[in-house]
């Protein structure tokens, strides 16, 4: 750790592990609802595991978001952070808001919720993954305008390098179109339109720079590849998101009761989506190869390779499996969406902040470099055991899309919701085991950071490669 | 990649490309929003469908339910349930009202709401107003 101020980093990283302990245990309990309707009813129905579940997704890949920020500016930019004590006090207000919001959740009735908020004085609750009261939401934004000042101070006055450009934008991005989730009019139509101004052009527009961002710092740091090489490829990458991404919004578009014209611009631009994932999988075998030192951490060596590949099958290939038009009239809101939505969000966004943590987290102890091999090796075990049981929990779902996309629309006699649902069953079991080997593998990953051993160490040629 | 390929290529590329795209995704929004009244069912958006749409939310009816394919998919997708339950607003409510408290054992069943009359009528036409938007004819069939 070259820069003190880094260690902020620490408490945002600790806290996104926890969230997503939490985010799996409602997954677990949601599975289970799946083929038991009845468990937890009516204490937790589904709708308050579901908000749990999603919402603690992305709150948790904030606050990896966040913590990757406050480690990778300073670095960057050669200067301390603007303010610690800054990015310490919005920790700790984004950190008990969203913990009251989730207690909100479980506590009370999503009525109730809504009126003890003032839902009533500006309506914005009950829409998919904004759920958050509206002071919540209002919060959200007050932490992020203090987060982006803390962050945009520190970059003014140090150096300016074009992943924190890149960085920065996405996150000004992030903050600007969640300002859509305030607007909410009567008309649904509209009101879908707009939604997915927050939604879509979060995971399939900015968040892809950061993302892009994250992976070309730890790759520069773990290949000692040449900077200009790298941030060549990540403009070409964010370049090919963007370009695609945007107007990729049209696959949303297609039966919500906007023109038809959509149908085609969604299915041209969302057919080209898998590109940038392609570039990054490649981008990142590409500079591993030519990587000019051994790095001692080679886990997060592995969690970048693996952030290109699943990415790229989760959001690349599962994505458009079903975006074009044709087929997505068939497919559009069934379980090969939830297919398609697990992988992805695991491999483009779990996986990068998995690899910021696994590469930072060495140092934010006080390591030079790495963990021992011992504690690396454990923390692979829960890369594999995570991977893998993704893996199968997106082929279990797609294999009950296929069904239910059969028997419920497509066959000469379409069966009702209910009936199609009790003749998946099985897939759903399945889901539901691979789930819990997920879970076996987060708590694998997380005793990793318990394993001790003699730390690994860089080998003294490489030293002075290291910047 | 090679050498002929620079940087500020690469960056120009990055800005152009995504500032066009970005242009014109907002160009292609406001031609929608201005064809939007073809298609929206805008004519029938009384204070009650409205009403019914704060309903909807109020008790994140999608964190079970899609409408109109978006939501979740752990129960029937609601954007034609009016044409489902037979062009019936009163077949809505008494599906809402009969729910039990303590649901079915082993199945999953929807809560019960305790809506009062005036929010029943709303959902029933907040759904019936759902069910006559121009969708690309999209559920593929009744099932939804």
């Amino acid at each position: 750790m070259k820069y003190q101020s880094q260690s902020v980093a620490k408490p945002y990283f600790i806290a996104a592990i926890g969230l997503f302990v939490g985010q799996i245990l409602f997954g677990l309990i949601m599975g289970l609802q799946y083929v038991i309707g009845d468990f937890l009813f009516p204490e937790i129905p589904f709708n308050v595991a579901r908000m749990v579940h999603t919402n603690l997704l992305i709150v948790w890949l904030l606050f990896g978001f966040m913590g990757s920020t406050y480690y990778m500016v300073p670095e960057e930019s050669k200067t301390e952070l603007y303010s610690p004590k800054l990015a310490m006090l919005l920790f700790w207000v984004f950190l008990v808001a969203g913990a009251l919001t989730i207690v909100g959740y479980l506590a009370v009735p999503y009525a109730r919720l809504a009126e003890l908020t003032g839902n009533d004085l500006l309506p914005t609750m009950g829409r998919e993954f904004l759920e958050q009261p509206t002071i919540t939401k209002i919060g959200i934004v007050i932490v992020a305008l203090g987060f982006l000042f803390n962050v945009g101070m520190t970059l003014l006055r140090g150096r300016k390098t074009v992943i924190t450009m890149v960085l920065f934008l996405g996150l000004v991005g992030l903050a600007v179109f969640f300002l859509f989730s305030f607007y909410n009019p009567h008309n649904p139509v509209l009101d879908k339109m707009f939604w997915w101004w927050v939604v879509h052009l979060w995971v399939e527009g900015v968040w892809e720079l950061i993302l892009g961002a994250i992976l070309a710092f730890t790759l520069i740091k773990v290949t000692g590849v040449d900077r200009e090489v790298i941030e060549k490829w990540l403009y070409v990458i964010i370049a090919m998101a963007l370009i695609t991404g945007l107007l990729g919004t049209g696959h949303h578009y297609f039966f919500i009761g906007t023109p038809e014209y959509w149908l085609w611009v969604g299915s041209v631009f969302s057919a080209l989506e898998p590109i940038p994932f392609f570039m990054m999988t490649l981008f990142a075998f590409n500079m591993v190869n030519k990587r000019r030192r051994q790095h001692p951490n080679r886990v997060a060596v592995l969690w970048a390779l693996g952030t290109g590949v699943m990415a790229f099958l989760g959001a690349g290939v599962w994505g458009f499996l079903h975006t074009l038009a044709p087929v997505n009239y068939y497919t559009h809101g069934s379980q090969i969406t939830a297919a398609h939505g697990h992988m992805a969000f695991y491999g483009a966004y779990v996986m990068i902040v998995l690899t910021m943590i696994s590469y930072a987290m060495p140092m934010l102890n006080g390591r030079e470099a790495a963990n021992s091999n011992k504690s690396q090796v454990t923390e692979m075990w829960g890369f594999w055991l995570m991977t893998v049981s993704m893996v199968f929990i997106t082929l279990f779902l797609t294999g009950a899309g296929i069904l239910q996309v059969y028997l419920q629309r497509f066959s000469d006699t379409p069966l009702p919701f209910m009936i199609v649902q009790d003749k998946i069953e099985l897939f759903y079991w399945l889901r539901e085991v691979a789930g819990v080997i997920f879970l076996l593998g987060l708590i694998v990953y997380i005793v990793s950071f318990f394993v001790k051993g003699e730390e690994a160490r860089l080998k003294p040629a490489e030293q002075t490669l290291v910047e | 990649m090679n050498e002929t390929f620079t940087k500020s290529m690469a960056r120009n590329i990055f800005f152009g490309g995504s500032m066009f795209f970005f242009l014109l995704l907002v160009g292609l929004s406001a031609d929608t929003v201005q064809r939007l009244p073809e298609r929206d069912n805008r004519e029938n958006l009384t204070a009650q469908v409205a009403l019914g749409k704060k309903v909807w939310e109020d008790n994140n009816c999608l964190g079970c339910h899609t409408l109109l394919g978006e939501g979740a998919y752990f129960a029937p997708e609601l954007g034609n349930v009016y044409v489902r339950y037979g062009n019936s607003k009163e077949a809505i409510k008494g599906f809402i009202t009969s729910r039990p408290v303590d649901g079915i054992p082993g199945r999953r069943s929807m809560p019960q709401f305790n809506m009062s009359e005036e929010e029943l009528d709303a959902i029933a036409e907040f759904l019936k107003y759902m069910s006559e938007i121009d969708t690309n004819d999209w559920p593929p069939n009744v099932q939804g």
